[in-house]
């Protein structure tokens, strides 16, 4: 054990932690009101650790969507974690034991990945680990708080928590869009198919999740074959 | 709910844990082709971005509520707040006009 990454991972944990309780509060507090158990909200945070997948997930077990439509719509969202988890594999340290690849996988999110791929050098397992053990009850324990007191939440601040998530994915996606181009029209662009979705006739019988996963596999399709990214961008995300 | 929710969950949970592992696992080199290499780069962005629109003009109690909220953390995210800034931003800005309402 490499106490010193460990203890290093804790210190970058803790504000992760602290950002992911207050978005979590807000999932268990829509599980919840949606008709959800206090207990399977906590266990959906516990053994999935992500936003917008869980959010998604939600829509879907809420509409009553079939178990493919769940499994699809988790692998679009979630296919990110792909290239993160691709570039982890490159950067963890030579030599280590198979395990640490199968644990350090559970917490591949969009920031624990970025403060363990800022890390100097190889990365030490854990350095993960010590993330993970403060950003992993902090989404945890966030479920479990607004699951418990949505219910108790005046009408007006559900309202007010409801549009949480939908400012962090802003927060996520409008900062590189004001520098790179090709970013903006993937953003504008996928806007613009989802709402053709929302408000067209023949289209509006398409349930959510599918919505997601084809306006995804389009705009993203299209984007990579006119604008592709120079190797520099792609080592960014 | 006609489904067991629990499958719904392990149904979850196993695809999101084998996004994540599968590549630490197994691979040991990296993707070369520049067009799975640019996809992958833009899923995030139009995923995020599809999922927040229109969806955010029906999150909130009422439409006027919701733009204000909207328009509000387009500002806060372009101005590059943290994402807990913007979120609390726009809960705010829906807040403050749903007194008027």
């Amino acid at each position: 054990m490499d106490r010193k990454q460990f203890q290093k991972g804790i210190k970058d944990g803790i504000p992760i932690a602290l950002g992911y309780f207050a978005v979590s509060f807000t999932f268990g507090m829509m599980a919840v009101s949606g008709g959800m158990g206090t207990w399977q909200a906590v266990l959906i945070s516990l053994t999935n650790l992500t936003s917008a997948g869980q959010f998604a997930g939600l829509d879907i077990i809420l509409a009553g969507g079939s178990y493919w439509e769940m499994a699809l719509t988790q692998l679009i969202i979630n296919l990110r974690y792909c290239l993160m988890s691709f570039s982890l594999a490159q950067k963890l340290e030579k030599g280590i034991a198979g395990v640490h690849r199968y644990v350090v996988a559970f917490g591949v999110t969009d920031e624990i990945f970025g403060v363990s791929a800022s890390q100097e050098g190889r990365l030490s397992p854990w350095y993960n680990y010590g993330a993970m053990c403060v950003a992993i009850p902090g989404w945890t324990l966030g479920t479990l708080a607004g699951a418990v007191s949505g219910n108790l939440l005046p009408a007006f601040m559900v309202s007010a928590l409801g549009i949480a998530i939908y400012g962090m994915f802003l927060a996520v996606i409008i900062p590189p869009a004001k520098t790179n181009r090709a970013v903006l029209l993937v953003v504008i662009g996928a806007m613009a198919v989802s709402t053709l979705f929302a408000a067209a006739p023949g289209l509006k019988k398409v349930s959510s999740g599918f919505v997601i996963i084809i306006t995804t596999i389009l705009v993203a399709g299209i984007a990579a074959y006119f604008c592709p990214v120079k190797e520099e961008s792609a080592d960014e995300s | 709910m006609s489904h067991n929710i629990y499958l719904y969950i392990l149904v979850m949970a196993g695809v999101t844990y084998l996004i994540r592992m599968l590549p630490l696992a197994l691979s040991r080199r990296e993707i070369t082709s520049p067009f799975i290499r640019s996809f992958l780069y833009y899923v995030p962005y139009a995923c995020l971005a599809a999922m927040t629109f229109p969806a955010i003009l029906s999150s909130t109690a009422s439409v006027i509520s919701a733009l204000a909220g909207f328009g509000v953390a387009l500002i806060a995210a372009y101005k590059e707040k943290s994402l807990l800034t913007v979120a609390l931003l726009a809960c705010g800005a829906v807040f403050i006009v749903e007194r008027f309402l």
